[in-house]
């Protein structure tokens, strides 16, 4: 018989292992199933890493596709340490990209650019926040399951844009191609050395999220309630203002995500401009061990997998979902993994009682 | 017009049905499968490819599930025995699970269900009932693919509430240190549970891709999964009541094509929001419904490790 005992001394270095071993064996895994499909998986792996960072060029594309993970993540970051599991990231983006669409569309005249994008931000933060603090609030109140919630918000926002998009806001000028309108210069974000400023937001959130997790009151009482709601009551915390506040953080970066692809990467509002980051980012929080630093890591590590499996649809026409099924795969064996890192399993020697 | 509402609503409702009960009996064992939409996109693709593959109906249903089992033992083996984090765990075999679909599915894009399938899958009348005013011509005029959706609730229904084992079951979903400490064989439940409803989330992908959608798109549940997820909730882990709410939760999916049909202006979009709305607010009102027997399962989404019991 095998026994399970469970651990309290795991160094650092054995936790890192263990996560290690499992990426390799799911990356294993998920090449045994690609070679059952008929494809060579040394060729598959290969082409994707040559797609995600052979050219400097497509560096670049990858780098572009990581911001987005990273803000997202963080967002996530902040509600899961909360261990409030906010799914909704996808509709918290797709609405800040809404606010961010209708500041652009409307008031790109009226102001120079940095005002225009400030207020871009502002306006997507904001109203992303709103959508994250729906459900908190609805959770605080009566306990209402807020996995469910979010994700149901998520749908509403796609349609909302849908909406949008195919009615009120369809542009005129497209010669009846259902599209929101393209956005004047002012509402773009610039570029520096090459890629969209995102990029420095990303690494300034990732510095900001870990002070303020590690350093700050705050982040230590979000902690503290996903740790044990009984302790924080104990230590006379207010509660409900805490999950708010985080949830209101958690949606407003999400937002921000928004309002960076409407602006860098669409120049528009579109129904696909959240391409699942929303729930990507899911995974690379849950990887990086709920520590900001390491979701640079996971997020960069997921945009070469996200880049590199569009570019094996070109270059091999293997489809792109295949980097979904190794992104469920990894999870799976880290999500497994996890176990070995808690307990050992031994032979049982001795019955225990 | 409102039979032919309602016999519409059954169709489109009849994939929640079979989803939200394996997330039902699923969730009675204690465990929180946020999986379904990813079981129900690998019994769908996989009902439709032997399907295609094979002309044969019934081999079609058994690859569905199949596929929604093996998804789930996935689910079983991470959060039973080896103690993963449930909510993460689903929601990676969602999103393996889509992966898995449209990987497959890439070459059955556009491709129709085979013949066989369809004339097997043809509206059949059942004597006597059908003849009933009203209901027969809503409720009895099926395929009977939606006769087994009615079997699966009346089957649930009775083992759930009318024999030994599902009382076990639902003590495992209770408090699972008393279930075990009375002898009950508690890994044993939930494993056997969770792939039963992953099954039958795999059957509800199939009626999907075999049925009412007959032709492979990517993507083909469109969410239902987590209507499935909500619906259980709303149902108050009662079979009979999941049933009514798949029926209801079709009918509003049918609604916007319907009211364009009679003339009514309203924005398909708008509409299509309904449901994703109407489960927010059942969620809202079911939370703060406080009737003993409409609670959750006390033990839902707490492992259960017996060392540490």
């Amino acid at each position: 018989m095998l026994k399970i005992l469970k651990r309290d001394d795991v160094s650092k270095k054995e936790s890192i292992l263990i996560r290690f071993l499992a990426i390799a064996l799911s990356l294993v895994f998920s090449g045994a199933f690609i070679f059952m499909l008929g494809y060579n998986p040394i060729e598959v792996f290969g082409n994707m890493i040559i797609g995600a960072l052979g050219t400097e060029m497509r560096i670049k594309e990858t780098i572009i596709k990581a911001i987005p993970l990273i803000i997202t993540s963080l967002g996530i970051l902040v509600a899961f340490k909360m261990k409030f599991w906010n799914i909704g990231g996808e509709g918290q983006i797709i609405m800040g990209a809404f606010a961010a669409t209708y500041v652009a569309l409307n008031f790109s005249d009226d102001f120079s650019r940095p005002v225009v994008l400030i207020l871009m931000m502002l306006a997507a933060m904001i109203t992303g926040g709103i959508w994250a603090f729906i459900p908190a609030f609805f959770k605080v109140k009566f306990g209402t399951n807020e996995t469910i919630f979010t994700l149901m918000m998520n749908y509403i926002a796609l349609k909302w844009v849908t909406y949008l998009q195919y009615g009120p806001w369809k542009d005129h000028n497209s010669q009846g191609f259902p599209k929101v309108a393209n956005f004047d210069i002012h509402a773009v974000l610039p570029s520096v050395f090459g890629i969209h400023i995102g990029w420095i937001m990303a690494i300034l959130l990732t510095v900001i999220i870990t002070i303020f997790m590690n350093y700050t009151k705050k982040g230590y009482e979000i902690a503290v309630v996903g740790e044990s709601i009984e302790t924080a009551k104990y230590a006379g915390m207010n509660i409900k203002v805490i999950v708010i506040t985080a949830m209101f953080i958690s949606g407003g970066l999400c937002g921000l995500t928004g309002m960076i692809q409407a602006s860098a990467i669409e120049k528009t509002l579109t129904v696909s401009l959240s391409g699942g980051y929303g729930f990507t980012a899911i995974i690379t929080t849950w990887l990086s061990n709920l520590k900001a630093p390491f979701v640079l890591v996971t997020s960069m590590a997921f945009a070469i997998l996200l880049q590199g499996g569009s570019y094996i649809q070109i270059a091999m026409q293997v489809p792109s979902s295949v980097a979904d099924m190794i992104q469920g795969m990894i999870l799976f064996f880290v999500l497994g993994s996890e176990f070995f890192i808690r307990y050992t399993v031994g032979l049982k020697t001795k019955e225990v009682a | 017009m409102w039979t032919a509402f309602l016999f519409a609503a059954i169709i489109a409702g009849t994939p929640l049905l079979f989803a939200t009960l394996g997330e039902l009996i699923t969730e009675k064992s204690g465990n929180l499968n946020l999986g379904v939409e990813g079981m129900m996109l690998m019994g769908a693709i996989m009902g439709f490819s032997v399907g295609i593959w094979t002309g044969n109906p019934l081999l079609a249903m058994v690859g569905a599930i199949l596929a929604g089992a093996g998804g789930a033992a996935i689910f079983a083996f991470l959060t039973v025995s080896l103690r993963a984090n449930q909510v993460v765990t689903g929601l990676a075999l969602t999103i393996f699970g889509s992966g898995f679909a449209s990987f497959v599915g890439k070459g059955y894009v556009g491709k129709v269900t085979p013949p066989a399938i369809k004339s097997f899958f043809h509206a059949v009348e059942i004597p006597f009932l059908s003849d009933i005013p009203f209901l027969g011509p809503v409720l009895f005029k099926h395929d009977i693919f939606v006769y087994l959706g009615y079997l699966s609730i009346l089957i649930a229904s009775l083992y759930l509430y009318q024999t030994r084992k599902g009382l076990n079951l639902r003590a495992v979903g209770e408090n699972a240190a008393a279930a075990d400490a009375s002898g009950i064989n508690v890994i044993l439940y939930k494993y056997i549970h969770i792939i039963v409803g992953g099954a039958l989330c795999g059957l509800g992908g199939a009626y999907l891709s075999l049925v009412t959608i007959p032709v492979w798109q990517d993507g083909v549940t469109s969410g239902r999964g987590w209507i499935a997820v909500a619906l259980v909730i709303f149902a108050s882990w009662n079979p009979t009541k999941a049933m009514l709410g798949a029926f209801l939760f079709g009918g509003l999916d049918i609604l916007g094509f319907r009211l364009q049909s009679q003339g009514i202006q309203v924005s398909q979009y708008l509409i299509d929001m309904l449901p994703y709305v109407a489960t927010v607010v059942v969620l809202i009102l079911s939370t703060r419904n406080n009737k003993r027997e409409d609670r959750p399962p006390q033990d839902l989404g707490v492992p259960y490790f017996r060392e540490e019991r």
